[in-house]
C-alpha cells in the first residue's frame, strides 16, 4: 500500500489550522473561466504536508457541481461524481430529506440557491496580524477578472466555544493515514478510528470498497493524475480528494437562553443544566456519562478525559438523553449490540433473537456514518448571562460556518442529518428532533415536533415542550476539495 | 388474532391508455408521493382494515441486461400492479372495496388489457392475481384498529404524565404503572379511550397456518435424501455462476434518481419496489424458489414479531414473479429514508439480502450465496437504485407513524394488561413512556 503523498492533498484534510484564528470562506462565481484557470494555476493552496515551523497562512479551494462545468471541466467528467453533488443541497427532495424546510428552506437562503448558487469556495486562513495582507494578495487583477464575489462568510475566533457557549469541537474520528487497520467483518466495540476512505476519496473505506468517482482514460492531458487503487489503467481525478459540504447556521442565541431560563423558572444554574442535557455535554465539554478507564481506539490520549466514553452504561439516556445532540450526532456504538459476543450469539442476534429491550440494537452502526468537522463560527460572542438580556434592534447575526469533510455524502453527512438530526423518530422516542438543530416543523401525523425528553432512571421521564427554533439554515451547498493534481487539471482543461 | 393478508392485481396496459391512466393515478395525489387518503377514485381512508396500498406501473428500464447473458431483451407489456395489505382475510376485502369503489377501480382498470365495461369487476380482478412467493408482515395479528387505538392510548398516558408530572415523579415504578393503570380504565370506562378484545383467530385460518408450518419441513424431510445426493452438484454449479455472472451495477441515471426521490420521505414511512430480471438457468431459479420459501417460512412462523432479522423498521414487505419465472419484483414499507434502508440492510442482514436478491442480472459479486455482494456497498446502491420504481400511487392507514412507535404503543398496552410486575418490568416499562 503506497503512502499517501501529503503534498498532493489539502491541508484541511489534516489540519484544523487552529493557530490560524482568522478565517474567512469566500463563495465566488466564475466569470471567466480563463481567467479563472490562470488565477488556479498561481493560487497558493496549502497542503497536508506538515511544516517546521507551521505556516502563518493558508488557503483551500473547493467547486461545486456547477462550478466544474463552468470552469470547463466535460459533463462527461462531472458525471462520475456522487449523485448528490451533482444534485446539489437545495434541490427541493434533498431539502426534504435533510429537513431544510420551513425557514430553513434554500428558497429563503442569503446564498446558495436562486442564481445564488457558488462555483467555488476560497477558505483563506492566517494569523490574525497577516490575514488582511494575505486575502488582499490574493485577489489580483486575475481574481477580479475571474471571479464575481456572492458573499464572503467572515469568522470569528470564540476560543473553542460554539455561539450558545458551549465548548466544541471536542470529538473528531481520526483518520487511519498509513492505512494500518484492518477491520474484522463486523467490528463489536466503539472505535474513534476511520478507514482513509471515508474522508479521502480513492482509497478503501469502513466497508473495504473504494466509493464513486471519475475514472478517466489515460490521455495526455491527465498523465501527472494518479491512477486508481482499484483500475490502474484509469485515472483517478478525486484520488487525494474529499467532499466538503457547507452550512452556513445562523444561531438564535438569546433565544435558546431565554428559553432555558423560562424553563428553569429563572434559575440560571438549572438552565444551564437544561441546556447541557440538550447539547449532551456540559458547557466547558465534559460528557454526561463517566469517561472510561479502557482506551478506545484511535482515542487522542490528550482529549480523552472529555472522550473516552460510550453510552454503554447508560442505556435508557438517564443521564445523557437519547435526544441530546451529541448523543443523536454520535452514538459511538459498535456493529453488534452487547461485546465480546461469541460466534453463536452473533448468529441468534443476526437472526433477530437478541436482546429483547425496546431500546436495544434500536441505532445503525456509527462507523459509517463519522464525518470530519472543519467549521468556524461567526459573530460576537455573547456570554449566557448577557444573552438574556434584550438585543439591540440591529444586532448583527452570530452562529456557525459549519463544514464537514466526508467521501460519501449521502452515507455520511446527509445520513447523520436526515436520520440522527432531523428525524423526529430517533432511537425510539418521537415527537422531537435535534434539540439545537431541528426546524420543529409538523410532519404528516407528527403536528408536534418541538419536544426534548429527559429519561428518567425508574422514575417518569421530563418532558420539555414547545423549543422554539434556535437554528436557522442561512445556505448551503456540496463542494469538491480536489487534491493539487486534480486542481492543476482543472485549471488546466 | 385477526392474522394480516394481502393482495395484488397486475394487468398489462393497453398502450394507447397509458397516458389517460398516469393522469387518472395521478389525480389521486396532492403531489408526487403524497396521496389524498379520500380521493374520489379510490378514498382509501374509508376502508378500516387497510394497512398500505400503492398503484404502480411496472416500467422496468433494465430489461436490457438480459444481454449480458447473450440473450436477447423480449419486449414485455407495461403492467399496472395494485396490491395492498389487509386485515383479514383479502378476498373478503375486495368485497367491500368494489363495494365502494367499484367505479373508480373501473376507471383504472379499464385502461388495462382484458377488461370490458360489463365484466364483474372481483372476478376480473382475481384472474390477474399475482401472489407474492414471500411476504413479511412486521407483527401478525396487530390490526389497524389496535394501532389506532394504541396510538391514542399512548397520546393520553403522555399528556396525563405531563400533567401529573409532579406528583408522579416521587412514586417508583410499580407505583407509576398502577397508577397509569388506573388512568387508563377509568378514560375507558368514560368511553375517551377504546381498547378492543381481539378476535378470535378463525379456524381455517389456523388450520392452514399449522399445515404450512409442518408442511414445509416435512417436503424437506421426505426430499432429504434427494437433496444430500443434489447438494454436492448444486454447490459445485452455484460456485461457478457466482464467479461468472456478470456484475451491472452503471450509475443509476441522475434523472431517474432525482424522479425517485420526489416520492420519497413525505412521510416517516416510504414505499420501495426494485424490478429486474432474474439470471438465467435452473440452479438460480431454485435457488430463489428456495431462499425465498424459507424466508416466507421464516416470516411467518419463526421471526420474533417486529423484527426481520434485525431490522425493525419494516412494516410489509413482500417478493412477486412477475408474469411468469422471468421477472421479480420486491415490494415493501420500510421507515426513514432510502439511505439509512439500505445501509441497514447491508449491515444487519446482508446475508438475506445477498442470498435473495444475487439472483437477480448484475448484482454485485456474493460469495456462497451469503458472502460479499451488497458489501460492495457503491455498486450495491447503484444497483438497487437503478431497479428502483416509484409508486404513482401509495397509502399508508397511520400517517406519522413508524414501525418502532408501532412496537412502543403495543408493548405499553401489553404492560397495561399485566396486573402486578417485578420491579425490573415496571422500571423497563415506565421508561417506554
Amino acid at each position: 500500500m503506497s503512502p499517501v503523498d501529503y503534498a498532493d492533498v489539502q491541508g484541511l484534510l489534516r489540519f484544523g489550522y487552529g493557530r490560524m484564528t482568522n478565517a474567512s470562506y469566500m463563495l465566488v462565481r466564475v466569470k471567466n473561466a480563463d481567467a479563472a484557470k490562470a488565477w488556479l494555476r498561481l493560487a497558493p493552496v496549502t497542503t497536508a504536508v506538515a511544516q517546521k515551523p507551521p505556516p502563518t497562512t493558508a488557503m483551500n479551494i473547493a467547486f461545486t457541481a456547477p462550478g466544474l462545468r463552468a470552469l470547463g471541466v466535460p459533463e462527461s467528467i462531472v458525471a462520475g461524481f456522487s449523485h448528490e453533488f451533482r444534485g446539489g443541497m437545495g434541490q427541493e427532495s434533498r431539502a426534504r430529506q435533510l429537513g431544510d424546510v420551513g425557514k430553513n428552506a434554500p428558497s429563503s437562503w442569503t446564498w446558495g440557491s436562486h442564481g445564488r448558487e457558488p462555483h467555488a469556495l476560497l477558505m483563506f486562513f492566517a494569523e490574525p496580524d497577516q490575514f488582511d495582507a494575505f486575502v488582499q494578495r490574493s485577489r489580483d487583477q486575475n481574481w477580479n477578472t475571474a471571479f464575481e464575489e456572492i458573499t464572503s462568510l467572515g469568522t470569528s475566533n470564540l476560543d473553542g466555544d460554539e455561539p450558545f457557549g458551549f465548548a466544541d469541537g471536542i470529538s473528531q474520528p481520526q483518520i487511519d493515514w498509513d492505512q494500518q487497520l484492518e477491520r474484522p467483518c463486523t467490528e463489536l466495540g466503539y472505535t474513534n478510528v476511520v478507514a482513509l476512505g471515508e474522508m479521502l476519496l480513492g482509497y478503501p473505506n469502513e466497508y473495504g470498497k473504494i466509493t464513486d468517482r471519475p475514472l478517466l482514460d489515460s490521455n495526455a492531458d491527465n498523465s501527472d493524475l494518479l491512477n486508481a487503487q482499484d483500475s490502474p489503467s484509469k485515472k483517478d481525478l478525486a484520488r487525494n480528494g474529499s467532499y466538503l459540504v457547507l452550512r452556513q447556521l445562523e444561531q438564535d442565541v438569546r433565544g435558546f437562553w431565554k428559553f432555558l431560563h423560562e424553563q428553569a423558572g429563572g434559575n440560571f444554574a438549572d438552565a444551564a443544566q437544561l441546556g447541557s442535557k440538550m447539547v449532551g455535554r456540559t458547557r466547558a465539554g465534559d460528557p454526561l456519562v463517566p469517561v472510561q478507564a479502557e482506551p478506545i481506539p484511535g482515542m487522542d490520549p490528550g482529549t480523552a478525559p472529555q472522550n473516552q466514553f460510550t453510552y454503554e452504561s447508560d442505556p435508557v439516556g438517564a443521564r445523557c438523553p437519547f435526544g441530546a445532540h451529541v448523543r443523536r450526532t454520535n452514538p459511538r456504538n459498535s456493529d453488534f449490540p452487547g461485546r465480546r459476543i461469541s460466534a453463536l450469539r452473533k448468529l441468534i442476534i443476526m437472526l433477530g433473537f437478541g436482546p429483547k429491550g425496546f431500546y436495544e440494537d434500536i441505532t445503525s452502526s456509527v462507523r459509517f456514518h463519522r464525518i470530519l468537522r472543519r467549521g468556524r463560527e461567526y459573530g460576537s460572542e455573547l456570554p449566557p448571562e448577557d444573552a438574556l438580556q434584550p438585543g439591540p434592534s440591529n444586532e448583527s447575526p452570530r452562529g456557525l460556518h459549519f463544514i464537514c469533510l466526508n467521501a460519501n455524502i449521502s452515507r455520511q453527512f446527509e445520513f447523520l442529518q436526515n436520520a440522527w438530526i432531523a428525524n423526529t423518530k430517533f432511537s425510539g422516542i418521537t415527537g422531537e428532533s435535534d434539540p439545537l438543530l431541528g426546524n420543529r416543523e409538523p410532519m404528516p401525523g407528527c403536528p408536534v415536533t418541538g419536544n426534548f425528553t429527559i429519561p428518567g432512571d425508574g422514575s417518569v421521564r421530563r418532558r420539555v415542550s414547545g423549543l422554539p427554533q434556535f437554528v436557522t439554515l442561512r445556505g448551503g451547498a456540496y463542494f469538491f476539495l480536489p487534491s493539487l493534481r486534480a486542481l492543476r487539471y482543472f485549471a488546466r482543461v | 388474532m385477526t392474522p394480516q393478508s394481502n393482495f395484488m392485481v397486475l394487468a398489462p396496459i393497453i398502450p394507447e391508455r397509458e397516458t389517460e391512466l398516469r393522469q387518472l393515478l395521478d389525480s389521486m395525489n396532492r403531489g408526487p408521493g403524497q396521496v389524498d387518503p379520500n380521493n374520489a377514485l379510490l378514498p382509501f381512508a374509508e376502508f378500516e382494515t387497510l394497512h398500505f396500498a400503492r398503484f404502480i406501473i411496472l416500467e422496468d428500464k433494465t430489461t436490457e441486461d438480459v444481454r449480458v447473458y447473450g440473450l436477447t431483451p423480449r419486449s414485455y407489456p407495461l403492467y399496472l400492479a395494485f396490491l395492498g395489505d389487509v386485515d383479514g382475510d383479502a378476498n373478503a376485502f375486495l368485497g367491500k372495496l368494489i363495494k365502494r369503489a367499484g367505479k373508480g377501480l373501473r376507471k383504472i382498470f379499464s385502461c388495462c388489457q382484458g377488461f370490458a365495461a360489463d365484466m364483474d369487476v372481483l372476478t376480473w380482478m382475481k384472474e390477474h392475481e399475482a401472489p407474492p412467493i414471500a411476504a413479511y408482515v412486521n407483527w401478525r395479528g396487530r390490526t389497524v384498529r389496535q394501532i389506532r387505538e394504541e396510538a391514542m392510548l399512548y397520546d393520553a398516558l403522555e399528556n396525563y404524565v405531563d400533567r401529573n408530572h409532579a406528583t408522579l415523579h416521587d412514586l417508583r415504578p410499580r407505583e407509576i404503572h398502577e397508577k397509569l393503570r388506573t388512568f387508563v380504565n377509568a378514560e375507558r370506562s368514560a368511553g375517551r379511550l377504546t381498547l378492543s378484545k381481539e378476535d378470535p383467530t378463525p379456524i381455517g385460518w389456523q388450520v392452514k397456518n399449522l399445515a404450512h408450518m409442518i408442511g414445509f419441513p416435512l417436503l424437506g424431510l421426505v426430499l432429504s435424501p434427494l437433496l444430500l445426493v443434489a447438494t454436492p452438484f448444486y454447490i459445485f454449479a452455484l460456485r461457478r455462476l457466482e464467479k461468472s455472472d456478470p456484475v451491472v451495477c452503471p450509475t443509476a441515471d441522475q434523472n431517474h434518481s432525482e424522479n425517485l426521490s420526489s416520492f420519497e420521505d413525505h412521510d416517516v414511512t416510504n414505499q420501495f419496489s426494485a424490478m429486474g430480471s432474474l439470471k438465467p438457468g435452473l440452479v438460480r431459479l431454485l435457488t430463489t424458489t428456495f431462499v425465498l420459501k424459507t424466508v416466507n417460512y421464516g416470516a411467518r412462523h419463526i421471526t420474533r414479531p417486529g423484527r426481520l432479522g434485525r431490522i425493525r423498521s419494516i412494516h410489509f414487505a413482500r417478493w412477486v414473479f412477475v408474469a411468469g419465472r422471468e421477472r421479480m419484483i420486491f415490494f415493501s414499507n420500510y421507515d426513514g429514508s432510502v439511505e439509512s434502508y439500505m445501509d441497514d440492510f447491508i449491515n444487519k442482514t446482508g446475508f438475506g439480502l445477498n442470498a435473495s436478491f444475487s439472483n437477480g442480472i448484475g448484482y454485485p459479486r456474493t460469495n456462497w450465496l451469503v458472502r460479499d455482494g451488497c458489501v460492495d456497498e457503491r455498486n450495491y446502491k447503484e444497483y438497487l437504485r437503478r431497479h428502483t420504481l416509484p409508486s404513482q400511487v401509495w397509502y399508508k392507514a397511520y400517517p406519522g407513524l413508524s414501525a418502532i412507535d408501532l412496537e412502543r404503543n403495543t408493548r405499553i398496552r401489553q404492560g397495561l394488561e399485566v396486573s402486578s410486575m417485578t420491579d425490573d418490568q415496571a422500571r423497563d416499562w415506565v421508561a417506554l413512556l
